[in-house]
């Protein structure tokens, strides 16, 4: 699917290990005892949006988690259970039957039906509504009639027609609780995609016409999950939830939760240490190395999605070879930068694929990934690498320093001139990317948006994978994913996966550096806090401390 | 005098529509691609950035297209409707809950401004080159060399964290004693100027004739200094003080950032960020109607302040 914000504050630094503190996943704060009559309150940023199909950050995917109940989640292992769903299941992996749980019920009482679905599914994919995570149906079959291309060019002056049609043909209702979805292709993995935030049910009360959400809607939204909204968002300010006592599902152990917006995370962090606040999913940077002695045990780490890399761009002609390539990547010590710039919150990646997915092997890259200066040199030297390297970033992420230790060490051990370049957002550095201006290496990352290994080989390295800026393309890469797709069964797609991954590491288009890691720290008030893959905390485990 | 207060409100329209203009140009001139500004390192679809760019009249480029947005926003600003931010909210839902969070912020500011400021400075400024002077002119000279960006988190640490003083964060809805410690970091600044600018003069001015004459004919320190020297001192730190409450209320973009309090000046800097011009605009166009109503009155309090100073 596609780069995940990696909002620039979140990319480099957030995360630390302290190497001692090895992840603990948050047992107990304080030593009072459970209050289920206490809210909570978790710092989030202004969410962008709250309508399910339009909401593709952290900070809304956080509020909406409390609202809303998925069809599956993901288990210890990130593999997909069902929650809201009875079953999912098929024969083909083409027709998928989805059968509901009876009980459930939107906050204004209306049952969740196989229609809630199907409206919210068919509302997110329609093209001119215009929503942000609306290629999150494009598997499913009829997709492309709801999409249209402005005859001109978006510049001409001539609006695109309207869409042909309204609602995905792949997508029928068979009675209250049961619906099939048609893909327009056999996908195996359909289900691990069903725990996005994208494939939420709305109620009849979200619409005052069909596919057209009502003025306010999304201010007071009405979900079906484990809490309902108390008043409206208060912009900029806070969305307060409170336990919604018709849930059928697990209930929380809290009475509400207070999301708190934050400008700065920093603000936040004062608010944990001062007890003001209770859960600050993110540690700022800066305070990354007093973090230990200002909160204890209460600052924690957990596995994350993010991974970060650096690109070539291999429609270069000098780093055309893989050769000079992996010389490049051979002089880079991960574990060094690591150490001295991110105080040990990350970890040093050398596979393609982040540990958090099913499937993930270590050390996947080979010898091109292990540090080995006087190799390196001597091979780049044969390979005719060029004489100057530039590596460029966005200038609003906090990039500067890592980008410039890595010139510093390129320098150093392959005795060629390296120049760091900052673009002064993401934006202008993919504009020239896309136009193949001279960029030299650039800095990437990634996020996933579901648990699979697809979710990172197709998107990053398939000849038209969406984040694929650097024209890397091997149609016997593309083929092994394509049939991994297509596997009858997850652990046969695995195979393929893996298969593709080990021909990444021969060409290596993109030099892995570091997973992302959660660093979370809480106040004494609360305990049981968890901090998950999508960077949300646990609402269902969290407990207020009396 | 009314007259002159007529002229001037004339002005200020002129004024307010050569601002706008010139804040719509340079936004559009400095537009990238807004639509990828809001959504981050998250590339856009095609379907959201169609919709978007039709909501927002962005296909409209060039000088033709400047001039299209910008009466379009013209228009609808007269009928009394700011437009839409990019984040698809009202701009005047946004700067309707904004505004009065940072104005109570600049209030406490200017508050601790004067209460401190100008009274300091008329003791130091009686007592000129006594211990008081020195010891107040070189706190006023570390105060002026801290920028905010370091003072700000500095009196959250120690005041709010450690100490435990003030609560570390205000939030969106704070209560006075919450806005107290940001009030006053914003004011800080205004406060050392505002001394040594009041020290100055009242120095000055006691060395003065009438003051040698009124304590000739024998009148009390307390109404020397009360009457005549600070009426007469008073006039250039008015004029800072005017002009100073306008800077708070824009100026409030670090402390605000730093105590999270949602105002003005957030928003302004998330407008800047993600290429919002018209929320910019918008606030901008506010903030020159504080500027030009505040010069208005200091240029009217010159008046009260000093007899001989009228307009006509």
């Amino acid at each position: 699917m596609q780069v995940r914000r990696l909002a620039a504050w979140a990319a480099v630094p957030l995360v630390a290990t302290l190497g001692l503190a090895a992840c603990g996943s948050g047992d107990d704060g304080g030593s009072g005892e459970s209050n289920p009559n206490a809210t909570v309150s978790i710092q989030i940023g202004e969410p962008q949006h709250l309508i399910p199909t339009n909401t593709t950050e952290t900070s809304g995917n956080q509020v909406l988690s409390a609202l809303f109940t998925p069809l599956v989640d993901y288990d210890a292992q990130n593999k997909p259970y069902e929650v809201q769903a009875e079953s999912i299941q098929s024969t083909d992996n083409t027709t998928w039957t989805i059968k509901l749980k009876d009980g459930y019920t939107f906050h204004n009482g209306e049952k969740v039906t196989s229609d809630s679905y199907i409206n919210a599914w068919n509302y997110g994919a329609y093209a001119p509504n215009g929503q942000g995570a609306s290629y999150f149906f494009e598997k499913i079959a009829g997709y492309d009639d709801l999409q249209s291309t402005d005859p001109d060019g978006e510049e001409g002056p001539q609006k695109a027609p309207e869409p042909k049609a309204k609602t995905m043909s792949g997508l029928k209702k068979v009675d209250d609780s049961t619906f099939t979805v048609t893909l327009s292709a056999p996908y195996s993995e359909f289900k691990t995609m069903l725990g996005y935030n994208a494939f939420y049910p709305l109620p009849n009360a979200a619409f005052s016409a069909p596919g057209v959400i009502k003025d306010g809607f999304e201010d007071a939204i009405i979900g079906d999950g484990p809490f309902k909204m108390k008043g409206t968002w208060q912009h900029d300010a806070k969305v307060e939830v409170e336990k919604y006592d018709a849930f059928p599902g697990e209930k929380p152990k809290v009475a509400g939760v207070e999301f708190r917006i934050y400008q700065q995370l920093t603000a936040a962090y004062a608010d944990v240490i001062s007890d003001n606040l209770d859960v600050v999913p993110t540690i700022p940077t800066e305070n990354l190395t007093s973090a230990a002695s200002d909160l204890g045990d209460r600052y924690q780490q957990s596995p994350a999605s993010s991974f970060q890399f650096l690109a070539f761009p291999t429609f270069d002609p000098s780093f055309s070879k893989p050769e000079v390539r992996k010389a490049i990547s051979e002089a880079i010590d991960r574990d060094e930068i690591i150490k001295s710039v991110f105080k040990d919150s990350q970890q040093s990646a050398r596979s393609f694929v982040s540990p958090v997915v099913a499937g993930y092997r270590d050390n996947t890259c080979g010898t091109a990934c292990v540090f080995d200066p006087a190799k390196a040199k001597s091979e780049y030297t044969a390979a005719g690498g060029p004489a100057k390297i530039q590596i460029s970033y966005n200038g609003d992420g906090g990039h500067k320093d890592w980008v410039d230790a890595t010139c510093n060490q390129l320098k150093t051990n392959l005795g060629v001139d390296c120049v760091g370049t900052a673009e002064p957002k993401f934006a202008d550095l993919l504009d020239k990317v896309e136009a193949k201006k001279p960029v030299g290496m650039f800095r990437l990352g990634w996020i996933m948006d579901y648990p699979s290994m697809e979710n990172y080989l197709g998107p990053l390295y398939t000849t038209n994978g969406s984040s694929n800026y650097y024209g890397y393309s091997n149609p016997q890469f593309d083929a092994l994913v394509k049939e991994g797709v297509s596997a009858a069964t997850p652990d046969e797609a695995i195979k393929k996966y893996q298969a593709a991954e080990d021909i990444l590491a021969n060409d290596l288009p993109v030099i892995p550096l570091r997973f992302g890691q959660n660093n979370f720290g809480y106040s004494s008030k609360v305990k049981n806090v968890e901090i998950d893959l999508f960077q949300r905390v646990n609402l269902t485990k969290i407990e207020a401390v009396s | 005098m009314f007259r002159y207060i007529v002229r001037r409100l004339l002005q200020m329209v002129l004024a307010f529509f050569g601002t706008t203009l010139i804040v719509y140009a340079l936004m559009f001139a400095g537009q990238g691609d807004p639509i990828q500004a809001l959504a981050g390192e998250r590339p856009v679809t095609p379907a959201q950035r169609a919709y978007l760019t039709e909501t927002f009249h962005l296909d409209k480029t060039g000088v033709g297209g400047f001039f299209y947005r910008y009466f379009d926003y013209i228009g609808n600003l007269l009928k009394g409707d700011l437009g839409m931010s990019l984040t698809q909210r009202k701009i005047s839902d946004m700067i309707s809950t904004a505004w009065p969070v940072t104005l109570k912020l600049a209030l406490i500011g200017i508050a601790v401004a004067i209460i401190f400021g100008v009274s300091a400075g008329v003791i130091a400024g009686i007592r000129r080159g006594g211990f008081f002077d020195n010891a107040t002119l070189l706190l006023t000279l570390l105060v002026l060399g801290i920028p905010t960006i370091v003072l700000a988190p500095l009196a959250q640490y120690f005041l709010g964290v450690k100490l435990g003083w003030f609560p570390p964060t205000a939030g969106a809805q704070p209560s006075f004693y919450a806005l107290l410690l940001p009030g006053i970091v914003l004011g800080s600044l205004s406060l050392a100027t505002a001394l040594r600018l009041t020290r100055t003069s009242v120095a000055e001015n006691m060395r003065s004739d009438y003051v040698r004459t009124a304590k000739s004919k024998g009148l009390p320190q307390r109404r020397i200094v009360g009457v005549h020297v600070l009426r007469n001192s008073l006039i250039p730190v008015v004029t800072f003080l005017g002009v100073e409450l306008g800077n708070l209320m824009s100026g409030a973009i670090i402390t605000e950032g730093v105590f999270n309090i949602p105002g003005i000046g957030f928003n302004l800097f998330r407008g800047i960020r993600t290429e919002d011009g018209p929320l910019v605009v918008g606030i901008v166009s506010i903030l020159v109607v504080v500027y030009l109503i505040c010069n208005l009155v200091v240029d009217v309090l010159y008046a009260v302040l000093d007899p001989r100073i009228r307009y006509v």
